[in-house]
């Protein structure tokens, strides 16, 4: 039984990396990500409502009425992203600055209504917790790695201390994101090649909860090959 | 006049939802393959844009906030913007069998969609009136247009090309994403000339 709780931990980190294999979550992981601090904090906050909603919607897995399940899901995402919004604002107000808008639009986050659909929804609460954090470290790690590239890069500082003299603000701005995050599913590709595993092939769409809803067009619609 | 216009080319060219506010990227990835189902999406994205921010606007500024209840925002705006999806399907279905056809496919997309409730919240961020809320959530609309279509071309182009390996698929689209935003970089000093600032 350890061995499950140590998987469900550890896959998000490589095996099933949120944003690297299945490609959910590509919006904060590319507006935010323009230093490793915002990285950071935009990963606490949705590692804490990822945690906090997989434990709520695994308990409630046998009330929710399987019709209403997605507006039920995004009311109890919605309520646990207005506390740490909250909680954010009062304490980090330099990092509730930062964030902006994707603080509230954690909500429509994929990443945390796809583990909801796929994970909670039919696993006991432990499990779910487990998946929930390990999910959350994964975006975490993630971000974090996209913010200390771009703000070296960009910025020529890592954690604002100065280590490059002669910055390329580019990495910062939006086209530079787009860039770092190709290069980045490049490098998380070649990984999997070398540990045998397929690359991450599906674009959002088709990990979106909402797929089969949109009469396949996603999959068809989706991604090369 | 003039700070319509420049809400309108705001909206839609320099700070473009896609592609410089990283807002509704999933569908850019997903939907963008083929040019007519990426009109479909941007139509209904369009609609739904308006749509909720007409509702919207009015709720925050007259019901919430006057109330002591601006924390509420964030769930009252996504229960109600699901709700008018679920709303505008069933009446589209009914009366307009025809836009239901061609729409209907994107509806529940874009309830869970970040662009949506993104509009609705940026308008008090940047404190905007009601009527001028209305012009930037079309604009901005008309903005994922501009880049669903353009980059439907660009991907239609890179089907022949011979990529490297190591950036087959997800990758490349991505850098050729990344060379889009670059162009419309181009268009930063425009607005701000219009609105005179």
């Amino acid at each position: 039984m350890n061995n499950r709780y140590t998987k469900e931990l550890t896959k998000g980190l490589l095996a099933e990396n949120p944003v690297l294999r299945l490609c959910l979550g590509t919006c904060p992981t590319l507006a935010i990500t323009t230093s490793l601090k915002n990285g950071l904090g935009m990963g606490a906050a949705a590692t804490v409502v990822l945690l906090c909603s997989n434990v709520v919607i695994s308990l409630l897995r046998r009330v929710i009425p399987d019709k209403v399940r997605i507006p039920a899901y995004i009311t109890v995402i919605a309520g646990f992203v207005t506390l740490v919004q909250m909680v954010v604002q009062a304490y980090l107000p330099a990092v509730y600055d930062a964030l902006g808008i994707y603080l509230p639009l954690i909500v429509v986050n994929c990443i945390i209504l796809g583990r909801a659909e796929a994970f909670a929804s039919k696993n006991p609460v432990l499990l779910s917790a487990a998946d929930g954090l390990g999910m959350g470290l994964g975006f975490t790690l993630t971000l974090a790695v996209m913010g200390a590239v771009r703000e070296l890069l960009g910025a020529g500082t890592i954690f604002g201390l100065p280590v490059l003299h002669t910055p390329m603000l580019i990495f910062i701005m939006a086209p530079g994101g787009f860039f770092v995050f190709g290069l980045l599913i490049a490098a998380a590709n070649a990984l999997a090649a070398r540990l045998g595993r397929k690359p991450a092939q599906k674009s959002g769409c088709a990990g979106c909860p909402a797929a089969h809803e949109c009469a396949g067009e996603c999959q068809t619609g989706g991604n090369d090959q | 006049m003039n700070v319509t216009l420049g809400i309108l080319v705001l909206s839609i060219l320099s700070e473009n939802f896609v592609l410089s506010q990283f807002l509704g990227i999933c569908p850019f990835l997903g939907v963008s393959k083929k040019l007519n189902t990426a009109v479909g999406m941007s139509l209904a994205v369009i609609f739904v844009m308006v749509l909720a921010t007409a509702v919207t606007y009015p709720l925050y500024a007259y019901v919430l906030e006057p109330h002591g209840m601006a924390y509420l925002q964030t769930i009252a705006f996504i229960l109600i913007i699901a709700a008018l999806v679920q709303l505008v399907e069933l009446v589209l279905k009914k009366y307009l069998p025809a836009l239901y056809r061609a729409l209907g496919i994107y509806l529940p997309l874009i309830t869970t969609n970040c662009a949506v409730l993104g509009v609705t919240l940026l308008h008090f961020t940047k404190g905007y009136t009601y009527p001028q809320a209305l012009v930037n959530a079309f604009g901005s609309g008309v903005g994922f247009l501009v880049a669903m279509v353009l980059f439907a071309g660009v991907r239609e182009r890179m089907e022949e090309c011979e990529i490297p390996k190591f950036l087959q698929g997800l990758p490349i689209t991505l850098i050729a994403a990344a060379l889009v935003s670059l162009s419309f970089m181009g268009f930063s000093g425009i607005a701000n000339g219009l609105l005179g600032a």
